[in-house]
């Protein structure tokens, strides 16, 4: 058991090095993250701004810890929802994956969670620290938003790679699944809270959105760490996000196994 | 190539080469009528949920930066347009860290083609018609809402804009793939100048602090899609530099972008030293 672990924490650390690798990525990928976050924070102050300064809830402080938490996450998270499976199911690379000692889900998903934590130092932290000198953001004053918020933010990162693992495999039964990452992409990234924060919109469609796993990759984690959702509340968040976690691991093996046995490689 | 009589008349050789190979982008793309729908369909939803992030931000508040919800209906719809048409031309620039890492844009330089021209004709986006679409319903009721006086200026503004806005993205496609050659494997780099610009262009420039002003203004003049043409349409009065008489520079805004686009694009490809093959 304990070297089935070892094992899966290696693959972590390879996924860690392979993003390492490409150290450009990360300045450009701040330098995007940077704009923006720039843009976003002019339109959403401005919107505080003429609501007389308290719009559901937001004041400048929190709108820009919204903006700038949101924006720092986005290299850890990756909702963009390309994986790595649906490459390799293209490919034909899956079959090989498939008669290897380990399990395919696993693997991949302890590979991307790497790839995701690589992050960490070279995009989030200096993306904060753009807002920080910017526009400025609040940030909380007690210890607990911060651990809670970690806790949160690597929720989301491997609730990310098991949702994006679980979209990918799907490509057992579609050769090519780029449609549905498109479809996503663009309503997995508004649902999670991604350019407009969930309390700004409608009741409806908060009510939608939490019925789906999105809001627990950015919502979830960007309430925690600036400390909009605290106490009691936090630790609900966190559950809530584990469930899903749950649900999505879940889902992701029991189309593995379905899939594995449909699986049709073309080639020789 | 010059075998069918061309009914318009003669045309120079080259020309009709660039036809044949968009003609047959076009038809390759038409063929495969399955994912065609869909690729258009996911094309439109993306257009559906970037203008639905808008609406919701102005309709949580009122008035943002001098613009209500209808006012920004026309900014949202003239850049949209402007963003999906360029797109639609220009957008697979964005496939050139592709040809650099596998070392397959040696070929192009085996044609005799200028290298850009290639790149452009060597796809063509269809599906962006469908986001382009969203745009055109939307500018149709940014028009139908607005009170608009309309005078000679003011549809001259219209029409120029819908001509000029394309052009001008374009240009940001063409810079951004200059810096690709530079960064190799750091797609978002790019993004920051195109998708970053139509971001900015659908929020009136009203909000934008100083320095985003000026870049957007005059660097990436994205401000010339979108907020400044509405100026003229809506007659509103603007704010600092870019305020409503600056809209009628939007000719010489698409000069000036293309003028730093084929300087990027000239360093990147002097910068190139080949596939090593």
């Amino acid at each position: 058991m304990r070297s089935t672990l070892a094992v899966y924490l290696r693959l972590v650390r390879v996924g860690l090095r392979t993003q390492s690798a490409y150290p450009l990525a990360a300045v450009a990928g701040v330098a995007a993250n940077a704009m923006f976050g720039l843009i976003k924070a002019s339109i959403l102050l401005a919107a505080v701004a003429s609501a007389g300064g308290a719009l559901r809830g937001y004041d400048a402080a929190t709108m820009a810890a919204y903006v700038w938490v949101s924006q720092a996450l986005i290299g850890l998270v990756q909702p963009w929802g390309g994986s790595q499976i649906a490459a390799s199911t293209r490919s034909g690379q899956v079959a090989v994956e498939l008669v290897r000692p380990l399990d395919v889900q696993g693997a991949h998903i302890a590979d991307d969670v790497g790839r995701g934590l690589f992050g960490i130092v070279p995009r989030t932290l200096p993306t904060l620290a753009v807002g920080a000198l910017t526009t400025g953001l609040f940030l909380p004053h007690a210890l607990a938003p911060y651990v809670l918020g970690v806790g949160s933010a690597l929720l989301a990162v491997v609730l990310s790679s098991a949702c994006r693992y679980a979209l990918g495999v799907l490509g057992f039964w579609v050769v090519d699944a780029r449609g549905l990452q498109t479809l996503y992409m663009v309503v997995g990234s508004f649902l999670a809270g991604l350019f407009v924060p969930l309390p700004l919109m409608p009741h409806w469609l908060q009510a939608l959105a939490a019925a789906t796993p999105f809001p627990s990759l950015l919502m979830a984690p960007v309430d925690v760490i600036s400390g909009r959702v605290t106490g009691p509340a936090a630790y609900a968040v966190l559950a809530h996000q584990g469930l899903w976690l749950i649900a999505a691991w879940a889902l992701g093996a029991v189309l593995t196994r379905a899939g594995a046995r449909r699986l049709e490689i073309q080639g020789g | 190539m010059a075998s069918a009589p061309d009914p318009a008349g003669p045309r120079p050789a080259a020309w009709a080469a660039y036809r044949a190979v968009l003609g047959s982008r076009v038809r390759a793309r038409a063929s495969y009528r399955i994912p065609f729908i869909t690729d258009s369909l996911g094309a439109g939803l993306v257009g559906i949920v970037e203008f639905v992030e808008t609406f919701l931000v102005f309709s949580a508040t009122g008035a943002i930066g001098g613009f209500d919800v209808h006012a920004i209906l026309l900014v949202f719809a003239l850049a949209e347009i402007g963003f999906c048409l360029g797109d639609l031309a220009f957008g697979h620039l964005d496939s050139l860290p592709e040809y650099l890492r596998a070392g397959t844009l040696d070929i192009f330089y085996l044609r005799p083609q200028p290298l850009l021209a290639q790149l452009v004709t060597s796809d063509i986006s269809l599906r962006r018609l469908a986001r382009a679409a969203v745009g055109v319903v939307i500018l149709g009721v940014a028009l139908w809402t607005n009170a608009i006086m309309w005078t000679i200026p003011r549809a001259a503004m219209l029409v120029l804009a819908l001509v000029c806005s394309p052009l001008i993205y374009a240009a940001l496609f063409v810079c951004a793939a200059g810096v690709q050659f530079f960064t190799v494997n750091a797609p978002e780099m790019p993004n920051a100048f195109t998708y970053g610009g139509r971001y900015a262009a659908v929020t009136p420039a009203s909000v934008w602090p100083g320095p985003l002003r000026i870049f957007f203004g005059f660097v990436a003049p994205v401000a010339f899609t979108g907020y400044l043409p509405a100026l003229v349409i809506l007659d509103l009065p603007g704010v600092g530099v870019l305020a409503q008489p600056l809209a009628w520079g939007l000719p010489l805004a698409v000069v000036s972008v293309w003028g730093i686009a084929l300087l990027l694009w000239r360093t990147g490809v002097r910068h190139y030293q080949g596939g090593g093959g």
